[in-house]
């Protein structure tokens, strides 16, 4: 039986504003020690209310243009209700039935993934289990509470674990292009959940149950997943019975989903319009001043470095992958060393894709030292290349007999041998006169 | 949802539930007849005509009321100051009886 | 007794040196060791040398106190955050909850130089109309000691008629702040909602909660409102609205002003005793030039329903903070009125209920918002009674759903709407029961009414009256 995937994705991403979403305490709360941001806000304590940060506002605005969604003219909060040690106020101020951003899509080479909605909402504390006193318990820090969180939900529009990959790096991308996010998924400022149920191919009605699966920190444990429940839902399928709605969780472990104890009746959120904060409308002229401000996307920067600095297609592809490798080329090849050394973009493109792997801590001025240094045309003594290269055609019979055969190859190795004695040769003066003594031989 | 639907025990049990209220059951059967006076009472409401009326959530008539996205340290409290009220603590850490379960 | 004057000539004497503020907290606390104990208005008192030490420190510094509160002794009811002061609403769960941060509206008085003497008794969480529903045990109306000081906010408002202090800080949801105002023959302003800032109040219902000024007279509720309310960023609700010298414009006449009198409010379920104070009040109103006429109110019946939805509702989702993690006990400590609320707005807001619920008293909530809108568009006020009862025996509304209920008849109505609403004394019942009535204005109209309620105040001396408890032994 041939089944087809049927998957959405739910995921959060936590902006990297300076502040929380409705109060002033610091957004930044990675590996801080335990509850020191908080204020009375984000600590839920009697008598506090909440501001919106108007950054987290345009932060999403601006995703929601990249993505291609609509904007809303009329937006709001909305209080969503329930008890969890982590949620301070016993509701999560998130939005219900007008959120920021509506539909949207992200293209990828399996199809297109549309997006259905884009909003906002504030982050909980963290949770850690622990013993104390020999008593089980769970530990708490409020520090992530009410950082600024953006909720990305697609459509079921993914059909294969790679397809979610892709979409989830393209995401991954855009988000970090624009600058909102570190979304980085081991510190957990990018999380995700997937949906899936599958089908038999040819069926196009929704299938009658569908499986999130939590604890996902990485793209490559969500493909991952996403073929464990594949396949454990056809096996329960072939059988017969169809596979249980519920919630499971990604064992690294056991490389497996594992089942997490099932709710017994769904959750009733309760929303209602959150009275503490007015509601928010946006005139067109403010949509149009995010979009003007926007920075460039992956692909028009693409274009741009291809079109300014001459590189090919394959070139900034591999640039464009991670924008700290792109950001480093720019600002390299516009730097006096390589702009007065005459270099190429290409040039530089090639040694940052070839020989830069730590593009993320690489300063410009390094970088650009090293090309040119690399570059650097030494004129060579024709005797000494003479004698040099007297020495390694006579060293060398057998290469000298394959290239005149036709071996490029031997020509390549000769240059290498050659090279060894006059590393700063000037390569192409190099070649020439070798190939003139070869020719000769 | 009209006078002549009384809530039921179950009712009354699963509201507690979601308002995370404990109840013994002799709290349960009083609150069983007394939240269902309140709403029979309440559901007068529904002889109002109110078809083409748009809800009222906020009376201020305000919108867009944000604030600059600044770091505010009058208000940030020293993690002494975020743990005083709390019963129990550890290592700068609120401290509750083990969770099980993911929400 | 000192106490007795008014805030502005206090003020003058403070200033003049004819009065320490130590003699005025002095006298305070010979009041409150003399009489609080049959009152029960405290849940706590700040101690004495504390209280006199500031007093001491504002009289030595008088002069570079602007403000006419600076060494005037006030109280809060509980439900307002005072950093270093146990602040507990009432409720066993904050029985030990000390506030690492205070309300604004406490900062703004601290600055202003005012002195904290008290935190206040009231009905836990603000749900009711007694102060019966407190886990401090109820407080005594001192003019009968067997009858309630009203509620929610009974504590401050019987502090204030038993001479503890000059004025009080309330807060009014569905009329705690009018009620018991009427009930202990003092005033008291609901202000506009936005008005004054909620941050660091506990919240009982968030689109409805406000919070404002009690004293014996208008005038005096004129100069704590001046210092307190004003835009605040730390409440996204506050009005930006520049807040009038409203002691300066309390002298305008009454001469044209239109008062209407609703038909409703006078109906079957309002005390004869009442309807016959509120009727001798309009007469003063008349003889100071303003016309007063006779209206419909039609949506009245309606507003009991829409607060007991909204209310709960908004409730039931505040009170969801208190899960005994970071601060306070057990949810398990709610008394019986408090998780009556709790579960009949969880059932208002939940799948299946809210559109019948929720969504619906919002619409009617709108439809009251037109029906007021087109009256005050008419005329400079509404006149009504504050309650339909003269204050009751302890346990006839607790013990009463339907009762306690009823008992908010007349002033849930301004809240759903958002307008202001000045209550004053207007007289009193044949057992020496007093009787309030309230004057209801446009959005941001507390100005016209501080004039007409000064202008009444002028005319009468119901509010100079005392409770024979003062001037006991």
């Amino acid at each position: 039986m041939n089944y087809e995937p049927v998957i959405g994705l739910e995921i959060h991403v936590e902006l990297k504003t300076k502040s929380g979403m409705f109060c002033g305490c610091p957004a930044d709360h990675f590996g801080k020690t335990p509850n020191t941001g908080t204020c009375p806000v984000c600590l839920g304590l009697p008598g506090a209310l909440p501001i919106p940060n108007k950054k987290a506002v345009e932060w999403t605005i601006m995703l929601g243009l990249a993505l291609g969604s609509t904007v809303s003219e009329v937006s709001k909060f909305d209080r969503k209700h329930y008890f969890y040690p982590d949620l301070p106020k016993g509701y999560q101020i998130s939005q219900y039935d007008q959120p920021l951003c509506r539909g949207g899509k992200i293209e990828t080479s399996q199809g297109t993934v549309r997006i259905h909605r884009v909003h906002l909402e504030e982050d909980t504390g963290k949770l850690q289990h622990a013993m104390v006193d020999g008593k089980k318990v769970t530990l708490v820090d409020f520090n992530r509470s009410g950082v600024p969180l953006v909720e990305i939900v697609t459509e079921a529009d993914i059909h294969s674990a790679d397809q979610a990959k892709e979409f989830l790096k393209k995401l991954h991308q855009i988000v970090r292009y624009l600058g909102i996010s570190d979304a980085d998924m081991e510190k957990g400022s990018m999380r995700l959940e997937p949906n899936i149920s599958i089908r038999k191919v040819g069926e196009t009605a929704l299938p009658p149950y569908k499986v999130e699966v939590k604890n996902i920190n990485s793209f490559r444990f969500a493909a991952m997943a996403i073929e464990y429940e594949i396949k454990r839902h056809a096996t329960i399928l072939e059988s017969g019975s169809i596979p249980a709605q519920e919630t499971r969780g990604w064992d690294e472990a056991k490389n497996a989903t594992v089942s997490q104890r099932s709710k017994e009746e769904a959750a009733d959120y309760r929303y209602f319009p959150e009275p503490d904060i007015p509601p928010l409308r946006f005139t067109r002229g403010y949509i149009e001043g995010i979009r003007q401000s926007m920075p460039l996307l992956p692909d028009e920067r693409k274009q741009k470095i291809v079109k300014e600095f001459g590189l090919n297609e394959q070139q900034a592809t591999v640039l464009i992958d991670d924008e700290r490798k792109l950001n480093l080329f720019e600002s390299t090849v516009l730097s006096n060393a390589v702009v007065s050394a005459g270099i190429s973009g290409a040039t530089v493109a090639n040694w940052i894709i070839n020989k830069v792997a730590d593009y993320g801590v690489a300063t410009t001025q390094q970088v650009a030292a090293d090309i040119v240094e690399s570059q650097k045309i030494t004129v060579i003594d024709e005797s000494e290349l003479q004698n040099v290269l007297a020495t390694v055609i006579s060293s060398n019979d057998k290469a000298v007999a394959d290239y005149k055969k036709g071996k490029q190859q031997s020509l390549m190795f000769l240059m290498g041998q050659v090279k060894r004695q006059i590393p700063k040769g000037n390569t192409q003066q190099i070649l020439d006169a070798l190939k003139a003594a070869l020719d000769t031989q | 949802m009209t006078k002549s639907d009384p809530l039921t025990t179950n009712d009354i049990d699963k509201i507690a539930r979601l308002a995370n209220l404990p109840l013994n059951e002799a709290q349960a059967r009083e609150l069983t007849e007394q939240v269902g006076v309140t709403v029979s009472y309440v559901s007068e409401l529904q002889t109002l005509a109110t078809d083409n009326v748009t809800e009222t959530s906020q009376v201020t008539g305000m919108e867009n009321v944000l604030r600059e996205d600044e770091i505010d340290t009058t208000r940030m409290f020293s993690q002494e100051e975020a743990l005083s009220n709390a019963k129990r603590t550890h290592n700068g850490f609120f401290v509750v009886d083990r969770v099980l379960e993911e929400k | 007794m000192l106490i007795d004057l008014p805030i502005s000539e206090l003020s003058e004497k403070l200033r003049s040196k004819t009065v320490t503020s130590v003699d005025i907290i002095s006298e305070c606390y010979d009041q409150i060791e003399a009489h609080e104990s049959k009152l029960n208005s405290f849940i706590t008192l700040v101690d004495r040398e504390t209280a006199i030490a500031k007093a001491k420190a504002i009289d030595e510094t008088i002069a570079t106190h602007a403000s006419p509160l600076a060494g005037i002794p006030y109280v809060m009811k509980d439900a307002y955050l005072t950093r270093g002061v146990r602040t507990t609403a009432a409720s066993k769960i904050l029985d030990s909850f000390i506030p690492p941060y205070s309300a604004t509206v406490h900062r703004k008085l601290e600055e202003a130089g005012a002195i904290l003497i008290g935190k206040m008794n009231m009905d836990a969480w603000g749900h009711g109309a007694s102060t019966e529903n407190t886990d401090y045990g109820p407080t005594k109306n001192p003019w009968d000691q067997e009858r309630s000081a009203g509620g929610s906010g009974g504590g401050p408002a019987a502090a204030i008629a038993a001479r503890f202090c000059s004025f009080g800080i309330g807060e009014d949801t569905g009329g705690s702040i009018r009620n018991p105002a009427a009930w202990n023959n003092i005033s008291a302003m609901k202000v506009t909602y936005g008005r004054v800032s909620r941050y660091g109040a506990i919240a009982y219902a968030s689109s409805l909660d406000t919070m404002g000024p009690t004293a014996k007279t208008a005038q005096d509720c004129a100069y704590v409102l001046e210092t307190i309310a004003g835009v605040d960023p730390y409440d996204a609700t506050s009005s930006p609205k520049p807040v009038p010298p409203y002691t300066k414009e309390i002298g305008a006449s009454s001469k044209g002003k239109k008062i209407a009198l609703p038909s409703e409010f006078f109906g079957d379920a309002l005390d004869p005793e009442i309807k016959a104070a509120i009727m001798e009040a309009r007469e003063v109103f008349e003889s100071a030039g303003a016309e007063v006429t006779e209206v419909s109110l039609p949506l009245l019946e309606y507003g009991v329903p829409v607060y007991y939805i909204l209310a709960p509702s908004e409730t039931s989702s505040n009170l969801s903070r208190y899960d005994g993690v970071r601060y306070g006990g057990k949810r398990s400590l709610f008394t019986k009125e408090n998780k009556r609320r709790i579960m009949t707005g969880t059932y208002a807001l939940s799948s299946g209920y809210y559109d019948a619920y929720y969504k619906k008293a919002q619409k009617v909530r709108s439809l009251f918002i037109s029906e007021y809108t087109k009256l005050l568009s008419q005329y400079d006020a509404i006149l009504s009674p504050v309650t339909p009862i003269m204050p009751s025996k302890f346990g006839e509304l607790l013990d009463d759903p339907m009762k306690n209920m009823m008992a908010d008849l007349y002033t849930v109505t301004v809240n759903i709407v958002g307008l202001p609403s000045l209550s004053l004394p207007c007289g009193f019942g044949k057992t020496n029961l007093p009787i309030g009535m309230q004057l209801v204005g446009n959005m941001f109209s507390e100005s016209t009414l501080f004039a007409l309620g000064h202008t009444y105040q002028q005319k009468t001396d119901w509010h100079t009256r005392q409770p024979t408890l003062v001037s006991s032994k």
